[in-house]
Protein backbone atom coordinates (compact mmCIF):
# COMPACT_ATOMS: atom_id res chain seq x y z
CA UNK A 1 0.00 0.00 0.00
CA UNK A 2 1.58 3.15 -1.14
CA UNK A 3 0.89 6.51 -0.17
CA UNK A 4 -0.35 9.29 -3.09
CA UNK A 5 -0.16 13.30 -2.80
CA UNK A 6 -1.60 14.77 -6.10
CA UNK A 7 -2.30 17.92 -7.66
CA UNK A 8 -4.99 18.27 -10.52
CA UNK A 9 -5.00 18.00 -13.55
CA UNK A 10 -3.99 14.39 -13.48
CA UNK A 11 -1.13 13.33 -15.85
CA UNK A 12 -1.71 9.52 -17.71
CA UNK A 13 1.66 8.49 -15.94
CA UNK A 14 0.70 9.59 -12.28
CA UNK A 15 -2.76 7.84 -12.93
CA UNK A 16 -1.06 4.76 -14.00
CA UNK A 17 1.17 4.39 -11.13
CA UNK A 18 -1.72 4.01 -8.79
CA UNK A 19 -2.52 -0.07 -7.89
CA UNK A 20 -5.45 -1.01 -5.85
CA UNK A 21 -5.27 -0.57 -2.27
CA UNK A 22 -2.77 2.16 -2.71
CA UNK A 23 -3.92 5.61 -0.62
CA UNK A 24 -4.42 9.22 -2.22
CA UNK A 25 -4.74 12.42 -1.26
CA UNK A 26 -5.24 15.25 -3.48
CA UNK A 27 -4.88 18.98 -3.77
CA UNK A 28 -6.82 21.72 -6.60
CA UNK A 29 -9.93 21.31 -8.69
CA UNK A 30 -12.73 18.66 -8.42
CA UNK A 31 -16.03 18.91 -10.54
CA UNK A 32 -18.88 17.10 -8.82
CA UNK A 33 -21.42 15.06 -10.94
CA UNK A 34 -24.29 12.06 -10.60
CA UNK A 35 -27.27 11.00 -12.15
CA UNK A 36 -29.51 14.04 -13.58
CA UNK A 37 -26.18 15.90 -14.89
CA UNK A 38 -25.03 12.97 -16.41
CA UNK A 39 -28.24 12.02 -17.95
CA UNK A 40 -28.17 15.50 -19.59
CA UNK A 41 -24.72 15.42 -20.70
CA UNK A 42 -25.02 11.73 -22.96
CA UNK A 43 -29.03 11.17 -23.14
CA UNK A 44 -29.93 14.64 -24.11
CA UNK A 45 -27.09 15.43 -25.28
CA UNK A 46 -25.43 18.52 -24.07
CA UNK A 47 -21.56 19.01 -24.13
CA UNK A 48 -19.77 19.57 -20.87
CA UNK A 49 -19.91 22.96 -20.28
CA UNK A 50 -16.09 22.84 -18.84
CA UNK A 51 -13.09 20.90 -19.86
CA UNK A 52 -12.68 17.83 -17.39
CA UNK A 53 -9.69 16.81 -19.17
CA UNK A 54 -7.24 15.48 -16.65
CA UNK A 55 -9.71 16.23 -13.72
CA UNK A 56 -11.25 14.28 -10.94
CA UNK A 57 -15.36 13.87 -10.81
CA UNK A 58 -16.97 12.80 -7.70
CA UNK A 59 -20.72 11.16 -7.54
CA UNK A 60 -22.08 13.87 -5.15
CA UNK A 61 -25.41 16.09 -4.41
CA UNK A 62 -24.34 18.69 -2.19
CA UNK A 63 -26.42 20.82 0.45
CA UNK A 64 -25.61 24.38 -0.69
CA UNK A 65 -26.45 27.90 0.38
CA UNK A 66 -25.91 30.65 -1.63
CA UNK A 67 -25.15 33.55 0.56
CA UNK A 68 -24.53 36.94 -0.81
CA UNK A 69 -24.57 35.67 -4.57
CA UNK A 70 -22.18 32.99 -3.79
CA UNK A 71 -22.34 28.88 -3.26
CA UNK A 72 -20.98 27.77 0.16
CA UNK A 73 -20.84 24.24 1.32
CA UNK A 74 -23.35 22.80 4.18
CA UNK A 75 -22.38 19.02 3.38
CA UNK A 76 -20.72 17.93 0.23
CA UNK A 77 -20.96 13.84 0.60
CA UNK A 78 -20.91 10.96 -1.72
CA UNK A 79 -23.26 9.02 -3.75
CA UNK A 80 -23.18 5.23 -4.09
CA UNK A 81 -21.58 4.65 -8.05
CA UNK A 82 -23.09 1.81 -9.47
CA UNK A 83 -26.37 3.75 -10.94
CA UNK A 84 -23.56 6.02 -12.79
CA UNK A 85 -21.67 3.17 -14.04
CA UNK A 86 -22.92 3.65 -17.86
CA UNK A 87 -21.26 7.62 -17.97
CA UNK A 88 -18.00 6.54 -17.50
CA UNK A 89 -17.33 5.30 -20.27
CA UNK A 90 -17.57 8.35 -22.44
CA UNK A 91 -16.34 10.61 -19.44
CA UNK A 92 -13.06 9.26 -19.79
CA UNK A 93 -12.73 8.12 -23.45
CA UNK A 94 -14.49 11.20 -24.72
CA UNK A 95 -13.77 13.69 -22.33
CA UNK A 96 -10.41 12.90 -20.51
CA UNK A 97 -11.66 12.53 -16.95
CA UNK A 98 -9.00 10.63 -15.21
CA UNK A 99 -10.16 9.61 -11.95
CA UNK A 100 -14.05 9.09 -10.65
CA UNK A 101 -14.47 9.28 -7.26
CA UNK A 102 -17.36 7.84 -5.49
CA UNK A 103 -18.43 4.89 -3.75
CA UNK A 104 -19.49 1.09 -3.92
CA UNK A 105 -17.71 0.71 -6.94
CA UNK A 106 -18.61 0.49 -10.78
CA UNK A 107 -18.47 -2.58 -12.93
CA UNK A 108 -16.55 -4.02 -16.51
CA UNK A 109 -17.29 -1.54 -18.72
CA UNK A 110 -15.74 1.26 -16.58
CA UNK A 111 -13.03 -0.83 -15.62
CA UNK A 112 -12.42 -1.66 -19.20
CA UNK A 113 -12.35 2.06 -19.92
CA UNK A 114 -10.00 2.68 -17.27
CA UNK A 115 -7.81 0.24 -18.31
CA UNK A 116 -7.68 1.41 -22.15
CA UNK A 117 -7.08 5.50 -21.54
CA UNK A 118 -5.98 5.81 -18.18
CA UNK A 119 -8.17 6.69 -14.99
CA UNK A 120 -8.41 4.94 -11.66
CA UNK A 121 -12.23 4.99 -9.56
CA UNK A 122 -11.07 6.48 -5.80
CA UNK A 123 -13.35 5.00 -3.07
CA UNK A 124 -13.78 7.76 -0.93
CA UNK A 125 -15.47 6.83 3.25
CA UNK A 126 -19.19 6.81 2.92
CA UNK A 127 -20.56 8.19 5.08
CA UNK A 128 -18.00 10.83 6.35
CA UNK A 129 -19.18 13.90 4.13
CA UNK A 130 -18.41 16.14 7.36
CA UNK A 131 -14.55 15.43 6.65
CA UNK A 132 -14.85 15.54 2.90
CA UNK A 133 -16.71 19.19 3.47
CA UNK A 134 -13.81 20.78 5.77
CA UNK A 135 -11.59 19.85 3.05
CA UNK A 136 -13.61 21.96 0.37
CA UNK A 137 -11.93 25.57 0.09
CA UNK A 138 -14.33 26.85 -2.43
CA UNK A 139 -17.28 26.34 -4.55
CA UNK A 140 -15.41 28.00 -7.49
CA UNK A 141 -18.28 27.46 -10.03
CA UNK A 142 -22.05 25.80 -10.55
CA UNK A 143 -22.54 24.94 -13.75
CA UNK A 144 -26.23 24.07 -15.22
CA UNK A 145 -27.22 25.84 -12.21
CA UNK A 146 -30.90 24.95 -13.27
CA UNK A 147 -30.09 21.45 -12.17
CA UNK A 148 -29.14 21.99 -8.62
CA UNK A 149 -28.74 19.84 -6.29
CA UNK A 150 -27.73 17.89 -9.39
CA UNK A 151 -25.90 20.65 -11.14
CA UNK A 152 -21.81 20.34 -11.82
CA UNK A 153 -19.96 21.95 -9.13
CA UNK A 154 -16.84 22.80 -9.95
CA UNK A 155 -14.87 22.30 -6.36
CA UNK A 156 -11.62 23.61 -4.86
CA UNK A 157 -10.01 21.20 -2.40
CA UNK A 158 -7.23 20.70 -0.36
CA UNK A 159 -5.62 17.44 0.99
CA UNK A 160 -8.63 15.62 -0.37
CA UNK A 161 -8.53 11.90 0.57
CA UNK A 162 -8.62 9.43 1.81
CA UNK A 163 -9.51 7.89 -1.20
CA UNK A 164 -8.44 4.33 -1.75
CA UNK A 165 -7.71 3.48 -4.93
CA UNK A 166 -10.33 0.54 -5.65
CA UNK A 167 -10.35 0.36 -9.79
CA UNK A 168 -6.86 1.01 -11.70
CA UNK A 169 -5.77 1.10 -14.83
CA UNK A 170 -4.44 -2.08 -15.15
CA UNK A 171 -7.40 -4.17 -14.54
CA UNK A 172 -7.45 -4.50 -11.04
CA UNK A 173 -11.15 -4.11 -9.53
CA UNK A 174 -10.87 -4.08 -5.63
CA UNK A 175 -14.32 -4.76 -5.44
CA UNK A 176 -14.12 -7.52 -7.00
CA UNK A 177 -11.16 -9.28 -5.96
CA UNK A 178 -12.49 -8.61 -2.03
CA UNK A 179 -15.62 -10.17 -3.45
CA UNK A 180 -14.18 -13.49 -5.14
CA UNK A 181 -12.37 -13.58 -1.99
CA UNK A 182 -15.36 -13.80 0.52
CA UNK A 183 -17.37 -16.48 -2.02
CA UNK A 184 -13.90 -18.54 -1.80
CA UNK A 185 -14.73 -19.01 2.49
CA UNK A 186 -18.03 -19.30 1.75
CA UNK A 187 -18.50 -23.32 2.09
CA UNK A 188 -16.12 -22.78 5.19
CA UNK A 189 -18.50 -20.27 6.80
CA UNK A 190 -21.79 -21.94 5.80
CA UNK A 191 -20.46 -25.14 7.17
CA UNK A 192 -19.45 -22.94 10.73
CA UNK A 193 -23.24 -21.64 10.00
CA UNK A 194 -24.79 -24.78 10.18
CA UNK A 195 -26.45 -23.74 7.37
CA UNK A 196 -24.73 -25.93 4.39
CA UNK B 1 -55.95 17.00 27.80
CA UNK B 2 -56.99 20.20 25.84
CA UNK B 3 -53.77 22.47 27.82
CA UNK B 4 -51.11 20.67 26.50
CA UNK B 5 -49.39 22.24 23.85
CA UNK B 6 -48.09 20.34 20.60
CA UNK B 7 -46.31 22.55 19.63
CA UNK B 8 -43.65 20.69 22.11
CA UNK B 9 -43.80 17.87 19.95
CA UNK B 10 -43.13 19.52 16.57
CA UNK B 11 -40.33 21.09 18.20
CA UNK B 12 -38.91 18.17 19.51
CA UNK B 13 -39.39 16.36 15.96
CA UNK B 14 -37.93 19.09 14.72
CA UNK B 15 -34.64 18.71 17.08
CA UNK B 16 -34.32 15.11 16.66
CA UNK B 17 -34.13 15.25 12.71
CA UNK B 18 -30.85 18.06 13.60
CA UNK B 19 -29.64 16.11 16.47
CA UNK B 20 -29.62 12.55 14.46
CA UNK B 21 -27.84 13.79 11.60
CA UNK B 22 -24.88 15.64 13.68
CA UNK B 23 -24.75 14.04 17.06
CA UNK B 24 -24.19 9.55 16.48
CA UNK B 25 -24.95 8.07 19.88
CA UNK B 26 -22.06 7.07 22.46
CA UNK B 27 -22.63 3.51 21.37
CA UNK B 28 -22.25 3.72 17.92
CA UNK B 29 -19.01 5.98 18.29
CA UNK B 30 -17.74 3.37 20.96
CA UNK B 31 -18.39 0.45 18.16
CA UNK B 32 -16.35 2.34 15.78
CA UNK B 33 -13.61 2.68 18.15
CA UNK B 34 -13.43 -0.80 19.06
CA UNK B 35 -13.49 -1.91 15.39
CA UNK B 36 -11.03 0.30 14.39
CA UNK B 37 -8.75 -0.72 17.04
CA UNK B 38 -9.43 -4.68 16.11
CA UNK B 39 -8.91 -3.75 12.22
CA UNK B 40 -5.38 -5.02 11.20
CA UNK B 41 -5.78 -4.57 7.61
CA UNK B 42 -3.66 -0.68 6.41
CA UNK B 43 -6.20 -0.01 3.90
CA UNK B 44 -9.20 -0.77 6.41
CA UNK B 45 -7.17 1.13 9.56
CA UNK B 46 -7.25 4.43 7.18
CA UNK B 47 -10.79 3.86 6.39
CA UNK B 48 -11.54 3.63 10.03
CA UNK B 49 -9.19 7.43 11.07
CA UNK B 50 -11.30 9.41 8.46
CA UNK B 51 -14.69 7.93 9.75
CA UNK B 52 -13.63 9.23 13.44
CA UNK B 53 -12.33 11.77 12.23
CA UNK B 54 -15.77 12.58 10.65
CA UNK B 55 -17.16 12.21 14.15
CA UNK B 56 -15.31 15.03 15.59
CA UNK B 57 -15.81 17.07 12.68
CA UNK B 58 -19.34 16.54 13.11
CA UNK B 59 -19.13 17.59 17.07
CA UNK B 60 -17.04 20.38 16.33
CA UNK B 61 -18.70 22.09 13.61
CA UNK B 62 -22.45 20.84 14.66
CA UNK B 63 -23.17 19.72 11.07
CA UNK B 64 -24.05 16.64 9.19
CA UNK B 65 -21.83 13.49 9.22
CA UNK B 66 -23.17 12.38 6.07
CA UNK B 67 -25.38 14.27 3.52
CA UNK B 68 -27.82 11.61 2.83
CA UNK B 69 -30.59 13.53 4.97
CA UNK B 70 -32.31 9.63 4.26
CA UNK B 71 -36.08 9.76 4.65
CA UNK B 72 -37.57 10.50 8.26
CA UNK B 73 -38.90 7.70 10.40
CA UNK B 74 -40.34 8.49 13.60
CA UNK B 75 -40.65 5.58 16.00
CA UNK B 76 -43.46 6.63 18.77
CA UNK B 77 -44.70 4.91 21.62
CA UNK B 78 -47.44 6.92 23.36
CA UNK B 79 -47.95 6.57 27.50
CA UNK B 80 -51.79 5.30 28.07
CA UNK B 81 -51.46 7.25 31.17
CA UNK B 82 -52.47 10.55 29.54
CA UNK B 83 -54.66 11.34 26.69
CA UNK B 84 -52.89 12.02 24.14
CA UNK B 85 -54.18 12.88 20.59
CA UNK B 86 -52.69 10.35 18.13
CA UNK B 87 -53.87 12.61 15.03
CA UNK B 88 -51.94 15.68 16.29
CA UNK B 89 -48.96 14.43 16.87
CA UNK B 90 -48.42 12.62 13.89
CA UNK B 91 -49.32 16.35 11.75
CA UNK B 92 -46.46 17.81 14.10
CA UNK B 93 -44.04 15.36 13.22
CA UNK B 94 -44.81 16.28 9.80
CA UNK B 95 -44.45 19.80 10.53
CA UNK B 96 -40.85 19.27 13.00
CA UNK B 97 -39.42 17.33 9.72
CA UNK B 98 -40.31 19.77 7.67
CA UNK B 99 -39.54 22.52 9.66
CA UNK B 100 -35.46 21.06 10.61
CA UNK B 101 -34.79 20.70 6.77
CA UNK B 102 -35.91 24.39 5.84
CA UNK B 103 -34.48 26.24 8.84
CA UNK B 104 -31.06 24.19 8.87
CA UNK B 105 -31.28 24.16 6.15
CA UNK B 106 -30.31 20.46 4.79
CA UNK B 107 -31.25 18.89 1.96
CA UNK B 108 -34.41 17.43 1.06
CA UNK B 109 -34.21 13.48 0.05
CA UNK B 110 -37.67 12.76 -0.59
CA UNK B 111 -39.20 13.15 -4.19
CA UNK B 112 -42.74 12.25 -5.62
CA UNK B 113 -42.43 8.79 -7.20
CA UNK B 114 -43.33 9.52 -10.41
CA UNK B 115 -42.77 13.42 -11.22
CA UNK B 116 -39.19 12.50 -9.37
CA UNK B 117 -40.18 16.36 -8.17
CA UNK B 118 -38.39 17.06 -4.67
CA UNK B 119 -40.91 18.75 -2.22
CA UNK B 120 -37.97 20.66 -0.48
CA UNK B 121 -39.49 19.50 3.15
CA UNK B 122 -38.40 15.90 3.60
CA UNK B 123 -41.77 14.95 3.81
CA UNK B 124 -44.63 14.41 1.68
CA UNK B 125 -47.56 11.91 1.28
CA UNK B 126 -46.90 8.72 3.22
CA UNK B 127 -43.63 10.67 4.92
CA UNK B 128 -42.77 10.78 7.76
CA UNK B 129 -42.56 7.41 7.58
CA UNK B 130 -44.69 6.87 11.47
CA UNK B 131 -44.42 3.58 13.35
CA UNK B 132 -46.78 3.46 16.46
CA UNK B 133 -46.97 1.26 20.01
CA UNK B 134 -48.20 1.94 23.29
CA UNK B 135 -46.85 2.21 26.78
CA UNK B 136 -48.78 0.39 29.96
CA UNK B 137 -47.90 2.32 33.10
CA UNK B 138 -46.65 5.40 32.06
CA UNK B 139 -48.18 8.85 30.91
CA UNK B 140 -45.41 10.18 28.89
CA UNK B 141 -44.67 10.23 24.71
CA UNK B 142 -41.36 8.48 23.66
CA UNK B 143 -40.15 9.29 20.57
CA UNK B 144 -37.16 7.70 18.40
CA UNK B 145 -36.23 9.46 15.27
CA UNK B 146 -33.83 7.81 12.53
CA UNK B 147 -32.86 9.52 9.18
CA UNK B 148 -32.38 6.66 6.90
CA UNK B 149 -29.98 7.09 3.82
CA UNK B 150 -30.54 5.57 0.47
CA UNK B 151 -27.44 3.66 0.34
CA UNK B 152 -28.03 0.67 2.94
CA UNK B 153 -32.05 1.12 2.87
CA UNK B 154 -31.60 0.36 -1.35
CA UNK B 155 -29.90 -2.92 -0.29
CA UNK B 156 -32.89 -4.39 1.79
CA UNK B 157 -34.16 -7.84 1.16
CA UNK B 158 -36.83 -9.99 1.98
CA UNK B 159 -38.25 -13.44 1.52
CA UNK B 160 -41.08 -15.47 2.44
CA UNK B 161 -39.61 -18.73 3.03
CA UNK B 162 -41.34 -22.09 4.28
CA UNK B 163 -41.35 -23.93 7.58
CA UNK B 164 -39.37 -27.41 5.22
CA UNK B 165 -36.62 -24.72 4.52
CA UNK B 166 -36.32 -24.40 8.50
CA UNK B 167 -34.09 -21.39 10.15
CA UNK B 168 -30.74 -22.74 8.39
CA UNK B 169 -32.51 -20.68 5.04
CA UNK B 170 -33.10 -17.43 7.06
CA UNK B 171 -29.70 -17.73 8.74
CA UNK B 172 -28.24 -18.46 5.04
CA UNK B 173 -30.40 -15.64 3.67
CA UNK B 174 -28.66 -12.68 6.27
CA UNK B 175 -25.29 -13.68 5.06
CA UNK B 176 -26.26 -14.00 1.58
CA UNK B 177 -27.87 -10.68 1.24
CA UNK B 178 -24.91 -9.47 3.05
CA UNK B 179 -22.19 -10.42 0.61
CA UNK B 180 -24.82 -9.43 -2.40
CA UNK B 181 -25.01 -5.69 -0.72
CA UNK B 182 -21.41 -5.29 -0.67
CA UNK B 183 -19.86 -2.05 -0.31
CA UNK B 184 -22.87 -0.12 -1.40
CA UNK B 185 -24.77 0.36 2.15
CA UNK B 186 -21.32 1.82 3.66
CA UNK B 187 -20.38 -0.85 6.43
CA UNK B 188 -19.61 -1.42 8.80
CA UNK B 189 -23.13 -0.90 9.54
CA UNK B 190 -25.97 -2.79 11.67
CA UNK B 191 -27.33 -5.62 10.23
CA UNK B 192 -31.03 -5.67 11.09
CA UNK B 193 -32.80 -8.84 10.82
CA UNK B 194 -36.69 -9.67 10.88
CA UNK B 195 -37.90 -13.06 11.92
CA UNK B 196 -41.49 -14.32 11.40
CA UNK B 197 -44.24 -12.45 11.25
CA UNK B 198 -45.93 -11.15 7.76
CA UNK B 199 -44.32 -9.72 5.01
CA UNK B 200 -44.79 -6.46 6.32
CA UNK B 201 -44.20 -7.27 9.93
CA UNK B 202 -40.98 -8.93 8.99
CA UNK B 203 -39.63 -6.13 7.58
CA UNK B 204 -40.52 -3.70 9.95
CA UNK B 205 -39.17 -5.84 12.72
CA UNK B 206 -35.70 -5.73 10.50
CA UNK B 207 -36.15 -1.73 10.67
CA UNK B 208 -37.08 -1.76 14.77
CA UNK B 209 -33.31 -4.35 14.95
CA UNK B 210 -31.19 -1.24 13.71
CA UNK B 211 -32.75 0.84 16.07
CA UNK B 212 -31.59 -0.64 18.91
CA UNK B 213 -28.23 0.73 20.69
CA UNK B 214 -25.44 -1.08 18.87
CA UNK B 215 -24.61 -4.95 20.21
CA UNK B 216 -27.62 -4.98 22.99
CA UNK B 217 -28.25 -8.46 22.49
CA UNK B 218 -32.24 -9.72 21.75
CA UNK B 219 -33.30 -10.92 25.70
CA UNK B 220 -33.95 -14.25 24.37
CA UNK B 221 -30.58 -16.67 24.36
CA UNK B 222 -31.17 -18.86 21.86
CA UNK B 223 -32.11 -15.30 19.08
CA UNK B 224 -29.21 -13.64 20.70
CA UNK B 225 -26.80 -16.88 20.38
CA UNK B 226 -28.19 -16.28 16.59
CA UNK B 227 -26.95 -12.85 16.67
CA UNK B 228 -23.33 -13.64 18.02
CA UNK B 229 -23.23 -16.29 14.70
CA UNK B 230 -24.13 -14.66 12.12
CA UNK B 231 -21.70 -11.52 13.22
CA UNK B 232 -18.99 -14.13 13.13
CA UNK B 233 -19.92 -15.32 9.82
CA UNK B 234 -20.34 -11.96 8.07
CA UNK B 235 -16.78 -10.62 9.85
CA UNK B 236 -15.18 -14.04 8.55
CA UNK B 237 -16.25 -12.97 4.83
CA UNK B 238 -13.42 -10.15 5.16
CA UNK B 239 -15.50 -7.44 2.96
CA UNK B 240 -14.55 -5.19 5.35
CA UNK B 241 -14.80 -1.11 5.87
CA UNK B 242 -16.59 0.07 2.52
CA UNK B 243 -16.25 -3.21 1.02
CA UNK B 244 -12.66 -2.85 0.19
CA UNK B 245 -11.22 -5.83 2.52
CA UNK B 246 -10.91 -5.72 6.54
CA UNK B 247 -11.78 -7.50 9.71
CA UNK B 248 -14.28 -5.71 10.10
CA UNK B 249 -17.86 -6.02 8.24
CA UNK B 250 -20.25 -5.42 10.86
CA UNK B 251 -20.85 -3.65 14.01
CA UNK B 252 -23.58 -5.91 14.68
CA UNK B 253 -26.36 -7.81 13.88
CA UNK B 254 -29.69 -7.74 15.77
CA UNK B 255 -32.44 -9.93 15.51
CA UNK B 256 -36.55 -9.31 15.98
CA UNK B 257 -38.74 -11.98 16.20
CA UNK B 258 -42.52 -12.47 16.31
CA UNK B 259 -44.97 -15.15 15.74
CA UNK B 260 -45.69 -16.25 12.40
CA UNK B 261 -48.47 -18.49 10.33
CA UNK B 262 -48.28 -22.14 10.37
CA UNK B 263 -47.07 -21.80 6.80
CA UNK B 264 -44.66 -19.41 6.67
CA UNK B 265 -41.41 -18.98 7.65
CA UNK B 266 -40.01 -15.34 6.56
CA UNK B 267 -37.12 -13.08 7.49
CA UNK B 268 -36.04 -9.88 6.05
CA UNK B 269 -32.81 -7.96 6.26
CA UNK B 270 -32.37 -3.85 6.98
CA UNK B 271 -29.08 -2.47 7.10
CA UNK B 272 -28.10 0.68 8.80
CA UNK B 273 -25.27 2.65 7.48
CA UNK B 274 -22.00 2.51 9.81
CA UNK B 275 -23.23 6.39 10.94
CA UNK B 276 -26.06 4.91 12.69
CA UNK B 277 -27.91 7.79 13.08
CA UNK B 278 -31.01 7.97 15.78
CA UNK B 279 -31.92 10.48 18.59
CA UNK B 280 -34.79 9.97 21.38
CA UNK B 281 -37.02 12.27 22.69
CA UNK B 282 -39.26 11.84 25.99
CA UNK B 283 -42.24 14.47 26.12
CA UNK B 284 -43.67 14.62 29.66
CA UNK B 285 -47.52 16.20 30.09
CA UNK B 286 -46.58 19.05 31.77
CA UNK B 287 -44.66 20.00 28.57
CA UNK B 288 -40.92 18.84 29.83
CA UNK B 289 -38.55 17.38 27.29
CA UNK B 290 -35.83 14.63 27.86
CA UNK B 291 -33.23 14.10 25.03
CA UNK B 292 -31.48 11.50 24.19
CA UNK B 293 -30.06 8.86 22.06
Amino acid sequence: MAQYHLQTPFSEEAVRKLRVRDIVHFDGILFGIRDLNLIYMFDQHHEPPVSLKGMPCIHTAPSLKKVDGKWVPICVGTTTSYRMDRFTPPLVERYGVRAIIGKGGQYEQSLAAMKKWGAVYLAVVGGAASLETQQIEEVEQVYWEHLHPEAIYQFRVKDFGPLTVAMDSHGNNLYSEVNAKAKDKLPEIYRKLGVA
Amino acid sequence: MASFDYKIVEEAAKQLYIRALCDLPPDVREAIKKAAARETQPTAKEIFKAMLAAIDIADAKKTLICQDTGLPIYMVKIGTGFHWDGAEIKDRLYEGAKRATQEFPFRSSSTHFLTRVNPQTSVGPGLPVLYVDFLKDADYLEMLMIPKGSGSENMSTMKMFIPADGIKALKKFVLDSFIAAGANPCPPGIIGVGMGGTADLVMRLAKEAIARPVGQRNPDPEIAKMEQELEDAINATGIGPQGLGGDVSTLAVHIETAHTHITQNPVAVNTQCWPARRARARIYPDGRVEYGY
